[in-house]
């Protein structure tokens, strides 16, 4: 707590409880990514060849290529910080302005990957994976629910990064008061940890 | 670690992990195609460990965070694995007692 006496005005600040707020917050993500993560484990348990055939299908260069755009972004929007902390705050704009340009490259090439799959008929409900083997189905139909909740995730990732990025232009968020960008970060590096994982669970292993 | 200025992590060092990330990503990539049968899934899950261990302590900047803040993300990393090896230890039990 501290009084700011040139305004005149008594101001109330805690950063340190502002970002413990935000990690309990990441917990609860973490454990409804955990959740997925041990179905999938169980499913896969269960099903080792059906899983590792159905794993077999998906891109493993886009998909090469999403974890890397992705880590970069992480490091962008960490660097971001540093920036506004020493005070550029161009570089700073410029940085988390970059950050979402990588989040809509990653939904972009999502978008073709999901293309490609949806034309050779793999999708949720489709005649194809009625047919194939039980375990195989579900191999997609985690693939799409796990894949889908994360592209969600890198949406919202965006929208909260161009709230930051306004907030930098208009000087909110200055050299003094960054909270809100470590928040932001924090969010955006929790969907890049959860993409860490989901890249050689579905795509690597088989 | 209980200062109240804030700690500036500077330009090399998060570069430097990143270099670190991406290394291990084509590390994973090209492990994959090797068969290390029982332990491709732990060869891939240590290296993603690894890769998150990294984002958490310089992205995140847990290693500048106060003490407290470290022990919550252990716990919940603990809880979380209990999850996982309880189930586990329920399917491997019943596969084992074959019904």
């Amino acid at each position: 707590m501290s009084t700011n006496s040139s305004a005149g005005v008594h101001t109330h600040r805690d950063d340190e409880a502002q970002k413990m707020g935000m990690w309990f917050f990441l917990f609860t993500e973490l454990l409804l990514f955990g959740g997925l993560f041990l179905v999938y484990s169980i499913y896969r348990f269960k099903n080792p060849e059906a899983f590792a055939h159905g794993a077999k299908e998906l891109n493993v260069v886009l998909g090469t290529i999403n974890t890397i755009v992705l880590l970069t972004s992480s490091l962008t929007v960490a660097l971001s910080i540093t920036a506004i902390q020493k005070g550029q705050k161009k570089l700073a704009l410029g940085l988390v302005l970059f950050t979402i340009l990588c989040a809509l490259l990653f939904l972009v090439n999502k978008y073709f990957e999901w293309g490609h799959k949806f034309e050779i008929g793999i999708y949720p409900g489709s005649e194809l994976l009625r047919a194939i083997p039980p375990g195989e189905a579900l191999f997609f139909v985690l693939y799409y629910f796990m894949t889908g909740l994360h592209a969600i995730h890198v949406i919202v990732g965006a929208i909260i990064l161009a709230f930051m990025a306004r907030y930098i232009h208009t000087g909110f968020i200055n050299s003094d008061y960054f909270v809100l960008l470590e928040n932001g970060a924090l969010y955006w590096h929790l969907v890049d940890l959860i993409w860490i994982f989901l890249f050689p669970l579905l795509y690597l292993i088989h | 670690m209980e200062g109240h200025k804030p700690h500036i992590v500077d330009y090399a060092t998060q570069v430097k992990v990143w270099v670190a990330l991406v290394v291990l990503t084509l590390v994973t990539v090209a492990t994959a195609e090797v068969d290390f049968a029982m332990l491709t899934v732990a060869v891939a899950l240590t290296i993603a460990s690894v890769k998150s261990v990294l984002v958490l302590l310089y992205f995140m900047h847990l290693k500048f965070e106060s003490r407290i803040l470290n022990i919550f993300v252990i716990v919940v990393m603990l809880v979380f694995l209990a999850m996982i090896v309880f189930t586990f230890f329920d399917y491997i039990f019943r596969l084992s007692h074959g019904s």
